[in-house]
């Protein structure tokens, strides 16, 4: 049992969250035909440390970016969705 | 290899057990082969006694990081049908199904096959309804199927709880009679002394820790115990595919999750059917020593652990007892959890990769077991004519970007959706 420290909810049981995806599988919307295809379908599937969407679908319902060990389980750092992506967002504009 | 009969069995049980020989042998690596299979587990062994047998390809290598069939063969829940909705997953399934009914005999060697019934409830109208499509659909593809009403399923399986307040109360089912168990750790043994015997070499404690590459074709591969060569090598490690791809620098539709099981003590016959529930996702069989094996939902995220979340153990236990009340008296001896090979559709991948001489048979999600001879017989078909056998063909690796996934549960391209 994993206990995830939501920034909005505080810590919470693992069965409150649902796992979406890892991060590097996010589609880009202007995506090519074999980028989405691998983006979509080819994973790094680390054994070790992984970003991974989170949502805490039966709390806040925020999205969230794990950083979780997939033998350990240790969660490193609990990040809002948002506050993950601003920063490429302002270096890119 | 010394072959089996009621004869030998019965001078070794009356002169004390003994003059057992070991049933494989623990030979060093050569440096050559012409196939090597990575993964000692039922697939890969069934992989390389077919490559032998049938292809007449006896320079083998099986190479396993642990032990023989310890990993997911040694940790399933041993239930084998072929009662599939999607056509490719019915022919591919249906092979399989067939191979084990021979299996015993083939392998010489008792894998304890029983067609004890695998039956499906069904636990309202729309489930019957789906049921019945599903049967008609097996009838058609020539394999068995039979719808039953409430009072046949209540005199199969006297002890469900079929009170009209039951939790989930049960409308009929859908049997198939030659669905059943198989003894896991036979099939792993029964593949390794065969293949054995045709001179495979099953090489223990030996983990694959990267690829020989010669002009971007593989030419053998790099060990704890060395390098190996061969002409062509065959990832057969589902629970790790991604793992030893990646030693290829090759990124899979394929993440690892993990499916629990468990089993309760051992108690007298009292469930003489496999009997499953696609509704709620749970699986309750009685093994051969009388213990409870029930089964459920994975858990849905990715890890290597093999250890599970509790909540699945409450979940499946609370499905288990209200199904089969009698189970809440039961305590449970162990629980485990295997590392499952979760692909984009829910279904197997057997090809060819983009890698030259580098094949894949993985993906198989948390059913590979049943699948474990016919795997065994299409991946040795392609090992030895680089060519897919028509009944693997659907399941290669580039139908995620085809838009051709093969897709049971209707669930979309997650592996979590299964």
């Amino acid at each position: 049992m994993m206990l995830i420290a939501c920034p909005h909810c505080g810590p919470r049981a693992h069965v409150e969250f649902d796992y979406g995806r890892t991060l590097d599988a996010i589609l880009p919307l202007d995506a090519a035909p074999e980028q989405a295809a691998a983006v979509l379908y080819a994973r790094d599937n680390p054994r070790g440390v992984s970003q991974e969407l989170w949502q805490h679908t039966h709390g806040c319902r925020a999205w969230l970016v794990l950083t979780r060990h997939t033998v350990s389980h240790e969660i490193s750092a609990v990040v809002p969705w948002v506050a993950a992506t601003a920063a490429p967002r302002e270096s890119g504009a | 290899m010394t072959r089996f009969s009621a004869l030998s069995l019965l001078r070794a049980g009356l002169t004390g057990q003994k003059g057992w020989s070991r049933h494989w042998r623990d030979p060093e690596p050569r440096a050559q082969y012409d196939v090597i299979v990575i993964g000692g587990g039922g697939h890969g062994l069934a992989t390389a006694y077919y490559l032998a047998k049938v292809h007449g390809v006896r320079s083998v290598a099986v190479l396993e990081r642990g032990w023989i069939g310890g990993g997911n063969t040694g940790r399933n829940t041993t239930i084998v049908r072929s009662n599939y909705r999607q056509p490719q997953l019915q022919r591919l399934l249906e092979y399989s199904l067939t191979t084990w009914e021979t299996l015993s005999d083939e392998l010489n060697y008792n894998v304890m096959f029983s067609q004890r019934g695998a039956l499906f409830l069904g636990h309202s109208d729309a489930d019957m309804t789906h049921l019945a499509e599903r049967g008609d659909s097996l009838r058609c593809a020539g394999i068995d199927a039979e719808l039953l009403t409430r009072d046949q399923v209540a005199r199969l399986v006297p002890l469900l709880d079929m009170s009209p307040n039951a939790r989930f109360p049960v409308y009929g089912g859908l049997i198939q009679k030659r669905g059943g168990t198989a003894r896991h750790d036979a099939v792993a043994w029964g593949f390794a002394r065969a293949a054995d015997a045709l001179g495979v070499d099953i090489i223990q404690n030996c983990e694959v820790t990267g690829f020989a590459m010669t002009g971007g074709k593989v030419t053998g591969v790099k060990t704890n115990r060395g390098e190996v060569g061969a002409d062509r090598v065959g990832i057969c490690v589902a629970g790790s595919s991604g793992l030893v791809a990646g030693l290829a620098g090759l990124k899979l539709p394929i993440e690892s999750h993990l499916l629990q099981a468990f089993v309760s003590e051992p108690v007298k016959p009292m469930l003489d059917t496999v009997v499953m529930s696609q509704s709620i996702h749970a699986y309750i069989s009685q093994s051969d020593k009388g213990e409870m094996v029930v089964g459920g939902d994975p858990d849905h995220y990715p890890t290597y652990s093999q250890r599970g979340s509790p909540h699945r153990i409450e979940e499946v236990a609370a499905q288990a007892i209200s199904l089969i009340p009698a189970l809440s008296r039961l305590r449970m001896l162990r629980g485990w959890a295997g590392t499952t090979d979760m692909s984009f559709d829910g279904s197997p991948i057997i090809d060819t990769t983009p890698v030259d001489g580098l094949y894949l048979n993985g993906g198989w999600c948390y059913g590979g077991f049943k699948a474990t001879p016919g795997s065994g017989r299409l991946y040795a078909h392609l090992l030895a004519t680089g060519e897919s056998h028509e009944i693997a063909a659907p399941f290669s690796l580039d139908r995620f970007a085809r838009g051709a996934t093969i897709d049971e549960a209707g669930a979309g391209p997650l592996p979590q959706a299964r």
